[in-house]
């Protein structure tokens, strides 16, 4: 095909899709189950809007979401002067008309609380981590500490999908879900965005994984995340019926499509043909799914590595195994969300809970795709919507009940892979870690950077709704240039 | 799959060449051809909105286009020369903006000056005209049976294409009856039909169609995705509400076929019309199926913000299908619509006393809306209370002439010693507060309000036992809103009290066994108080403000011996996360008593009053005698316990009553102000409630109430409301609206693909009086709609997305659609109307995992489980897993979901509902008396397709079917387990190998692309 001819059709197809949107019924090529939708296209000129010339970092991310906001001052960010001015009130400057939640109010008056447990500098590059998280601490030189983020919302939900869709609100694309848009899949047996969950057993907070934090938002719902469920069936309806074995699955599979070509023969609708291929995809789904979870061809080491809990469906553990597989195996896009961060009361106590259930695997993770080669060009982050308070909610003669509420105005996430600079702590807080203040990250350069490494210009993946092209990064985003190595 | 990959690409081809502009010779448009380029890369610079505009210059009117717009020559407007500039600096639009001209635009805009420059207002924003109908050749193809196939007829000729002739008969029953009932035709519908060569034999089944309940079923389902309604408030909360009875009276609206002026009415302002029913208030249940959000930490009046944006917002997409949302922060880019509009639009539904805090699902104002039954039981259990009520009046009067005779008794009885002592503090101390105690020993905390506080009081004992501590909370002027402290609600938490004895240097802590208050908040109840654990305690309110003061009595384990020289130490501690829930007033009294209790309270004034010659008691003290009296009556008390149970079950029977929350106005009224970004908390200018000022005002003298809104919104001056309505109701029949963009009708939606044939739908419909079963049956009595929906390779090319119409559409049926189909063609569907929605099947621990255990789905049984998807339970953050491709009910949403996944084809065979659909429709198949194998298809396809099976089908079938019994005779253990899927009993006289095979042939059979397609 001449490089005209290809064009067109490469514009034409994506006027299509977006009349499949709108629900006009052509074939849903670019499906998520679909690796010859607009990937396939990819190098046949400037015609794909955002899908540049330049050969992405990263073909993958895998994203350990941290829902309710893990403390900064008391994991990664250190300032000892909260040791000094433990006790001591709030001095005045550093929250002056900020907004915090209604459980504190105005930060007037607030005690300073100390970090929980000591911090130290780990490995070469000397990044601070403190005893709450060993085996984070022991990977410190794959790791980039990025301690100068900030976000808007000073509540879980909003925050939440703040970070992954750009806004506050529900309604917009998440991240997948415009990866998966414009990238399209490298699988044709696995969705292309997997999303898992998983909470510490008996934490006293809890707050609810909604749908819309793997949403797509007005984008076609087939770009949405696939949730892989902890219990049952890892996906919705994956099993056979009851007593139908898979060669009588597959004998009726093959009688609906000679059946359903005659109906393609009288009708010649496009889209008896995409329900042909996508009854076929399914059943190639239902082996592949299976043998994605089964864990059984993984050695003692590398379950030991994981953690205990590995084997146990639902565990974050377990989660950051599937998410190895399933990157091994072409999904683009891992959402893995782990919830119980919320210490509002219980930095004494559920915090040790919440650090021993997601440290070790996090960093094996790491470790394991580095040891299989795919940590190069696949990018694991780490965080949550928002940080701690350096001062305390709670009572600070009552040690048991110490707690820190929401912050917004400065947090830390970490990077590994996917063509981020390993051994770099980036930007900074003020010294009492209120205030995001040097090199200053915010949620939207942190999305611009992400889609950057998967090479994508965040200004030029766009959608039109309402009358207005949307983007992940609204109007604002920059690409953080020196975290790239 | 390339196969087709390739087939599509010569088809995406052509239609890009037939796109792309080949209108030389025509006359440019300037509504259709060139408002679009000016909308799309100008007006965000050039536009309404002011605070964005650049170098003053705005496109987006007429007045200010000229100014850069010579008419009929385009070389010396300025317009013109800067978009085929050369010249970065020049060239617009802007380099960096993103946004380029095509040549093909260029030349287009040229011409249009050339042409003239001639300027037309937003087609939409122009009033209804009924346009001419064209006048086209009826023939025996092609019958033009009303102005839409003449509407349509007349585009077709214009593109070269010609209509489809009408579709087989089988194919046209089953469509209509999906789309006017959302079932499949019974067969016996279908023969009946089918024999019928009566002219009106199509009408004759409309007609019938529109007639059954199911009409209204079924036309009920996109409203309720459009009214947002759900079965829960959504967030993290998410608590359950009963807003069936709206769900319930839009059905019964549908099929009474209300007007859709009164439907528009009713449901926006029912309660401003003069003598409102029960039904009209009701119908306000529509502005409130928005979601609530119960999230800890939230400000209420931000929640209460964001419900009115939603009000406003749902309203301005439903009947005038503009972006509001886009105006809550700025002037809107493109349409002539200010942020100042939209604050106005907002203050029409900022005028009810609905408030932002609490997130129940059930926030006032509500309305009860009871069942028949419900009713006659609160009447009889009423109709008790009030005999009960006489009876206990006559004992009264008994006991009255008792008094004298009870008084001397009592007073001859009398002890001198009361039941409670208030404690005199040695020590006084908070870790915050400052605690002071009056001459009356009651202790009042002042100064700063911390989130949390602890008390310590130390005092003297009054005589040498305690049995029980009383602790009354009283309230005080310093409080929140004269309540018991100064928290957000005046409301205190009482985590933890301490009680200990001090004795020659020891401390001896004193075990509480039991507790009673006036009043426990839900789970906080005053044993909470006394658990040792600081996280749990004892609340007071009780849903409205403190109106009271409230105590409550510890009662010791073993009575405390109080020794010269002890003393006893009390420790209030408020640890709770709601902050400042401090105790501001108290006092602290014990007791000696064994029996020390609540209503020992009045005990002193008992004791005072007896003593008191008669003639000098005052009338509180002849009344508290009076009252002691009655209280010790045994029969009085019988009486009481009676009536307080019927006042119970009326009250247990209230309280299940479902209560659907409706639109009140408030009784003063509210200022709106503009919010600057949106922001609750950024105020700007005062605003009143009016209509968007680019739209026809309000009538002279109309009240600015929603009453008047919605009366606007479908007068005759509205140019909006019968376009937006009718598209909707198009785009249900035919998958697309005439306007695609359903819910943009502004300057970016796109322009009608045929201009004239909405505006006669739309003023036919508001001349007919807004009667939406005649436009239905208008619209499914066309031609147009009786198309065969075969889709030709040449028009496909043209017209791939069939907007032209030059056949019927082709579409998978909704997903709940699907769900209906496959419980009617089994016979399991149940066809009982209204009521508490219900839990089908669903896969085991969806809701569990989503909410963390805290909601347990209890799955419905029997009948329950085969009711329509209408009533399926809707938990807004997670819907129905039974559902694929819906709105998620979260907001208003009009647009039409339909994607071709594999996750799809997991469900339709491998979800229970399907597979036991399967069973029991082969169960019907092997019991009908049909004995042969190709006879029993003919049923089956008769009942799922309505057509017989072709020869070539009927060979694969059986040939599959053949396949199945010789595997299930190897495994007869798997065909039982096939045939126990699902609740529904199962014949058990069938051979268990016969019914699976069976079974597993319906399922198939169900999955056949024209069973899951409209065709």
């Amino acid at each position: 095909m001449n490089p005209f001819h290809q064009n067109r059709l490469h514009i034409a197809r994506r006027e299509l899709f977006r009349g499949a949107s709108a629900g006009i019924g052509l074939p849903a090529l670019a499906s998520l189950l679909n690796p010859q939708g607009v990937q396939a296209e990819q190098g046949a000129g400037d015609v794909l809007p955002g899908i540049p010339r330049f050969a992405p970092k990263a073909k993958r991310i895998i994203w350990l979401f941290q829902n309710g906001a893990p403390t900064h001052v008391d994991l990664f960010d250190y300032k000892p002067r909260l040791k000094e001015l433990h006790g001591q009130p709030l001095p005045a400057g550093y929250a002056d008309g900020k907004r915090f939640s209604t459980m504190t109010g105005q930060a007037d008056g607030k005690l300073m609380l100390a970090n929980v447990e000591p911090f130290r500098q780990r490995g070469e590059s000397g990044a601070w981590v403190s005893d709450f998280l060993p085996y984070t601490a022991a990977i410190a030189d794959k790791l980039c500490f990025v301690k100068s983020m900030h976000t808007e919302a000073v509540n879980h939900a909003p925050a939440i999908q703040f970070q992954l869709s750009g806004s506050e609100l529900p309604g917009r694309p998440t991240i997948g879900a415009w990866l998966t848009y414009g990238l399209g899949s490298e699988t044709e047996s696995l969705p292309a965005f997997v999303v898992m969950t998983s909470i510490t057993k008996d934490t006293s907070c809890g707050q609810i994984f909604y749908d819309f934090y793997w949403g797509s938002g007005f984008l076609p719902s087939k770009y949405q995340g696939v949730k892989f469920r902890g219990t049952g069936d890892p996906v919705l309806y994956m099993s056979n019926p009851n007593g139908m074995s898979r060669s009588m699955k597959r004998g009726w599979m093959d009688d609906l499509a000679r059946i359903n070509e005659l109906n393609l023969q009288q009708y010649g609708d496009p889209e008896i043909a995409t329900r042909i291929a996508q009854y076929e995809m399914a059943f190639r789904m239902q082996s592949s799914v299976p043998e994605l979870t089964d864990l059984s061809g993984e050695t003692q080491q590398t379950l030991d590595m994981y953690g205990p809990g590995v084997l146990e469906p639902g565990t974050f553990a377990h989660n950051c195994l599937l998410a190895r597989r399933l990157v091994e195996r072409g999904t683009r896009f891992v959402q893995l969300m782990h919830g119980g961060w919320d210490q509002h009361n219980s930095l004494t106590t559920e915090l040790y809970n919440q650090c021993r259930d997601t440290d070790q695997s996090s960093a094996a993770l790491v470790r394991d795709l580095e040891q299989r080669g795919l940590l190069e060009d696949t990018l694991v982050i780490w965080g949550g919507e928002f940080g701690r308070t350096p001062f305390i909610q709670g009572d600070i003669n009552n040690r048991p009940r110490w707690g820190r509420d929401h912050h917004p105005y400065a947090f830390t996430v970490w990077m590994a892979g996917g063509g981020i600079r390993p051994g770099l702590s980036y930007g900074a807080s003020d010294d009492l870690g209120i205030n995001a203040v040097e090199n200053r990250v915010h949620v939207h350069d942190l999305q611009a950077t992400l889609l950057h490494q998967m090479g994508i210009d965040h200004e030029k993946l766009t959608w039109k709704f309402q009358g207005r092209q949307f983007r992940l990064t609204d109007v604002h985003g920059h690409v953080v240039r020196d975290i790239l190595s | 799959m390339m196969i087709f990959l390739q087939k599509y690409s010569v088809v995406a081809i052509l239609l890009f060449c037939g796109l792309a502009p080949g209108l030389a010779q025509d006359a440019v448009d300037f509504n259709r051809d060139i408002r679009p380029i000016l909308s799309e890369n100008c007006f965000h610079c050039h536009g309404p909105d002011a605070a964005q505009r650049q170098g003053d210059l705005r496109l987006d009117d007429r007045d200010g286009a000229y100014r850069v717009i010579q008419p009929k020559q385009r070389a010396s407007s300025e317009l013109f020369q800067r978009i085929c500039s050369a010249d970065d600096e020049q060239v617009m639009p802007p380099r960096d903006s993103n946004r380029t001209l095509t040549a093909a635009q260029i030349e287009l805009l040229g011409r249009w000056i050339d042409q003239g420059a001639v300027w037309g207002d937003h087609w939409s924003w122009t009033p209804i005209v009924s346009p001419p109908v064209p006048v086209v050749e009826s023939t025996a193809d092609w019958p033009v049976r009303n102005p839409i196939d003449a509407f349509v007829r007349r585009r077709l000729a214009e593109k070269g294409l010609s209509p489809s002739r009408e579709a087989e008969k089988s194919v046209l029953i089953r469509r209509v009856t999906l789309d006017l009932t959302g079932l499949p035709p019974a067969p016996d519908d279908v023969d009946a039909f089918l024999h019928d060569d009566s002219a009106d034999a199509f009408d004759k089944v409309i007609d019938r169609l529109l007639e059954t309940p199911a009409y209204g079923e079924r036309m009920a389902w996109e409203w309720l995705d459009a009214a947002r309604y759900a079965d829960s408030n959504g967030y993290q909360g998410d608590s359950d509400r009963t807003m069936w009875p709206w769900r319930d009276w839009v059905v019964d609206a549908f099929n009474r076929n209300l007007p859709y002026d009164q439907f528009t009415i009713w449901q926006l302002a029912g309660d401003q019309l003069p003598d409102a029913t029960f039904e009209q208030k009701l119908a306000t249940g529509f502005c409130r199926n928005h979601m609530i959000n119960g999230e800890g930490g939230r400000i209420a009046e931000e929640n209460r913000v964001d419900y009115v944006m939603d009000m406003a917002e749902t309203t301005g997409t439903l009947w005038m299908g503009l972006t509001f949302n886009c105006c809550r922060c700025h002037d809107h880019k493109f349409d002539a619509l200010s942020q100042k509009d939209y604050y106005s639009l907002f203050a029409f539904f900022n005028q009810t006393p609905v408030r932002g805090d609490g997130g129940s699902g059930q926030t006032a104002p509500v309305l009860a809306a009871p069942t028949a039954a419900e009713k006659q039981a609160l009447e009889k259990h009423e109709a008790t209370s009030r005999d009960l009520q006489e009876r206990l009046a006559g004992r009264d009067r008994e006991l009255q002439q008792m008094q004298p005779e009870w008084e001397k008794t009592r007073l001859a009885a009398l002890t001198d010693r009361a039941t409670w002592e208030a404690l005199t503090a040695t020590s006084l101390k908070a870790d915050f507060q400052n605690l002071q105690q009056g001459s009356d020993r009651i202790i009042q905390a002042s100064g700063v309000n911390p989130a949390n506080d602890s008390y310590l009081i130390i005092a003297a004992p009054v005589g040498p036992q305690i049995t029980a501590l009383r602790l009354d909370v009283l309230r005080h002027a310093s409080h929140t809103q004269g309540g018991l402290s100064r928290s957000d609600s005046g409301n205190f938490v009482l985590t933890e009290i301490e009680v200990t004895r001090l004795l020659d240097g020891q401390s001896t802590p004193v075990k509480i066994a039991s507790a009673e208050a006036t009043f426990e908040q839900g789970d906080l109840r005053v044993a909470r108080a006394f658990d040792g654990n600081a996280g749990t305690g004892w609340a007071v309110y009780e849903g409205r403000p403190v109106d009271r003061d409230h105590s409550a009595v510890f009662r010791f384990e073993q009575p405390l011996e109080m020794p010269p020289g002890s003393q006893l130490q009390i420790r209030l501690r408020h640890d709770s996360v709601h902050v400042s829930h401090n105790i501001g007033r108290f006092l602290l009294s014990v007791s000696d008593r064994p029996d020390a209790g609540l209503n020992s309270e009045s005990g002193d004034a008992i004791r005072v009053a007896l003593m008191t010659p008669i003639a000098d008691r005052t009338a509180e003290q002849r009344q508290q005698l009076q009252e002691a009296h009655r209280a010790e009556d045994a029969h009085r008390k019988t009486l009481i316990a009676e009536k307080t149970a019927a006042e119970e079950q009326v009250k247990s029977l209230n309280s299940s009553v479902a209560k659907v929350m409706v639109m009140e106005e408030t009784r003063e009224s509210r200022t709106t102000f503009l919010l600057n970004r949106g922001l609750y908390t950024n105020p700007g200018d005062a605003v009143t409630a009016s209509v968007p000022g680019s739209l026809p005002p309000l009538p002279d003298g109309a009240a600015a109430n929603r009453l008047e809104l919605a009366r606007w919104l479908v007068s005759d001056a509205n140019p909006l409301t019968a376009r937006v309505v009718v598209n909707r109701f198009w785009q249900q029949i035919f998958g697309i609206g005439l306007v695609k963009t359903a819910n943009d009708f502004g300057v970016q939606g796109e322009m009608p693909i045929q201009e004239d044939l909405l505006n006669w739908l739309a003023y036919d419909f508001r001349s007919s009086g807004w009667d939406v079963k005649k436009l239905l049956k208008t619209i499914v009595l066309s031609h147009v709609y009786r198309q065969s929906s075969i889709v030709l390779p040449q028009v496909l090319d043209v017209d791939p997305e069939n907007r032209l119409l030059a056949r019927a559409p082709r579409y998978r049926l909704p997903s709940w659609m699907l769900r209906d189909q496959a419980l009617a063609v089994s016979g399991l569907l149940s066809s009982r109307q209204g009521g508490p929605s219900v839990n089908v099947y669903q896969p085991a621990g969806v809701w569990e995992d989503a909410t963390f255990g805290r909601r347990t789905y209890n799955q419905d049984h029997g009948e329950s489980l085969y009711r329509r998807s209408l009533y399926v339970f809707w938990r807004r953050i997670i819907g129905p897993t039974v559902f694929f491709d819906n709105s998620p009910r979260q907001t208003c949403t009009v647009g039409v979901y339909r994607t071709n996944t594999p996750l799809h084809a997991l469900q339709t065979f491998n979800d229970v509902t399907y597979v036991e659909a399967a069973r029991v429709l082969a169960q019907r198949l092997l019991t009908t008396g049909v004995t042969t194998e190709q006879g029993r298809l003919k049923v089956l396809f008769r009942t799922v397709a309505a057509r017989e099976p072709s020869a070539l089908e009927s060979q694969i079938l059986l040939a599959g079917l053949q396949r199945s019994l010789s595997e299930f005779r190897q495994d007869p253990d798997a065909a039982t387990r096939l045939i126990s899927t699902g609740e529904f009993s199962r014949d058990l006289s069938i051979d268990a190998v016969e019914h699976a095979a069976w079974t597993s042939l319906c399922l198939a059979v169900l999955n056949l692309d024209e069973v899951l397609t409209k065709q």
